[in-house]
């Protein structure tokens, strides 16, 4: 009947105008309502927590050099990835990830649990040079990272705005967070503030291998070592209903 | 307005659609296209019928095929790790230095632990075990650790200053960064160290004093003749072997900050079979002792 009778949306504005709202709000509906659904799809496990102030730099820096173009951060539930990566990725693996890094592409391998997999000098030498220890990779050199030192001037700024899509850091957090970004890259500094807000696990050690300073090294591998190693797999249960899926 | 008529120009029909004059030709979509696309909307009922598709109150619906991706990965790695288990557990009971002898284990082994090496090993090692500056090379017979079948078995689980409770620890001073020696006994003393590797442009009046500087700071680990000791990881400085190079620059260098790498543990990602598969796979790189 429509396909015979288009003139009338075509010769009535109004009933065009109410046309294009009911096909466009099924659109809306299909792709909204499912968000707010969102908090049903997150498995519960234990030990995740939001990325320290010194972590949440570094993941900046991983995304402005673009490393998810090449590295992916989602194991899936394949068999060749568990037996080569470990166990599939988890939602709430990412949950604090605004916007997660699962990316689509694997020029060099998937990250998501590189965490603790290599010494932090491995991951400085080859950031800096990844020809001087895998001779075949096409990965770019980082070198500037060890020079480029950061800066602890907005970083509570940058909590409050994680706070706002809905990381739970705490007020205390925040106004530490200059605090506790220096201390974690510190091997001489007090950390016992850091591990009361994010954890005993948190490591707290000098990254790069120069303790002058706080580097966009010291960030970007305090990130990579903390990526998969949250989640405490020996309370998580994947057989139950809900985690399977 | 809405009059079909064969357009007179083309032959071809009209739409009966015309404004001011302007007539539009009817070209339909090819018939196979259309009913592609009417198939794929019946199919796409099929689907939702079949696999997960619609968000519900509290859930989803499941579909009747009951459909996991997670249910399939973890029953596929379970029928792995079955199918393995009766090798593994031939490998597990057998004392590790006979598994050698052993040709249909030693073969097993020497897979499993090569697969393992490479995804997990040969990032730092290299692909063959060659090693790189600051990463020891697995393929010759020069062990800074305890290289017997036990002793590998030990670094692969628990790591060099690794954090973990067992794992192996020892520290080089950082002689001349922390001010332990002044820049004259830690030259001489560099001279001395090349001197005990025969290498020949070492200066011979500047080793002879840096002799007693390495009596006084190096002997406790690297003993008296420089041969080291695998007890507690302290090089044979009398080879050609270098970890950070053996340059008179990158010996000055150690000798200066006292590097000491660091090896994760691997207890809690691998499990103890792949561990002894991977230890064999090792030790039979270069020489394990």
């Amino acid at each position: 009947m429509l396909l015979k009778n288009h003139g009338i949306f075509e010769r009535h504005s109004l009933i065009l105008t109410l046309g294009i709202v009911l096909v466009v709000s099924i659109g809306g509906l299909i792709e909204i309502a499912p968000m707010f659904k969102i908090e049903s799809t997150i498995e519960e496990v234990d030990g995740v927590r939001p990325y320290t102030p010194l972590e949440l730099v570094g993941r900046n820096v991983y995304v402005r050099e673009g490393c998810y173009t090449c590295h992916s951060q989602m194991i899936r539930s394949l068999r060749d990835e568990v037996e080569r990566y470990g166990h599939y990725s988890l939602a709430a693996e990412s949950m604090y990830d605004h916007p997660f890094q699962w990316g689509s592409k694997r020029t060099g391998p998937d990250l998501a649990r590189v965490g603790g997999k290599y010494s932090d000098a491995w991951q400085v030498d080859h950031l800096a040079d990844p020809r001087s220890v895998v001779p075949e990779s096409v990965m770019p050199p980082y070198e500037f990272l060890k020079h480029k030192v950061v800066s602890a001037d907005h970083i509570g700024d940058h909590l409050m705005a994680n706070v706002r899509v809905g990381v739970p850091y705490t007020q205390g957090a925040i106004d530490s967070a200059a605090a506790d970004l220096m201390a974690q890259a510190d091997p001489m500094a007090d950390s016992s503030g850091l591990q009361s807000r994010y954890g005993g696990k948190v490591n707290a050690r000098d990254f790069d291998g120069d303790a002058a300073k706080v580097t966009e090294m010291d960030a970007l591998v305090a990130y990579l070592q903390v990526l998969g190693t949250m989640v405490d797999f020996t309370t998580y249960k994947p057989e139950t209903a809900d985690n399977l899926r | 307005m809405s009059k079909r008529e064969i357009d007179d120009h083309s032959g071809v029909e009209t739409t009966g659609h015309e404004w001011d004059g302007i007539k539009e030709l009817n070209h339909p979509l090819p018939k196979w296209w259309l009913y592609i696309l009417y198939g794929s909307i019946i199919w796409s009922f099929g689907y939702w019928v079949a696999y997960p598709a619609w968000p519900t109150l509290n859930s989803y619906t499941h579909g009747i095929l009951k459909n996991s991706d997670r249910a399939r990965v973890t029953t596929e790695v379970a029928a792995l790790k079955s199918a393995r288990a009766p090798m593994f557990a031939k490998m597990q009971a057998t004392p590790i230095e006979q598994v050698k002898s052993n040709e249909e284990l030693f073969q097993f082994a020497q897979e499993a632990g090569k697969s393992t090496f490479n995804d997990n090993c040969a990032t730092c090692h290299g692909a063959g075990g060659q090693g790189n500056k600051g990463f020891p090379s697995l393929v010759d017979d020069v062990w800074i650790w305890d290289g017997t079948y036990e002793g590998i078995r030990q670094t692969i689980n628990f790591g060099i200053r690794s954090g973990h409770d067992q794992a192996r620890i020892s520290a080089m001073p950082a002689f001349g960064r922390d001010g332990m020696l002044d820049a004259g006994q830690a030259g001489d003393v560099t001279e001395y160290v090349m001197s005990l590797s025969k290498m020949a442009d070492a200066n011979a009046g500047k080793a002879a004093r840096g002799a007693a500087v390495y009596a006084a700071n190096c002997v406790v680990c690297h003993g008296a003749t420089g041969a080291g000791d695998a007890a507690q990881g302290a090089p044979n400085l009398t080879d050609a072997e270098w970890l950070y190079g053996g340059s008179r620059a990158d010996i000055a260098a150690q000798i200066h900050n006292g590097r000491g790498g660091v090896m994760p543990a691997w207890s809690a990602k691998l499990d103890a079979e792949t561990v002894t598969a991977l230890t064999v796979y090792v030790h039979s790189l270069g020489g394990g002792k």
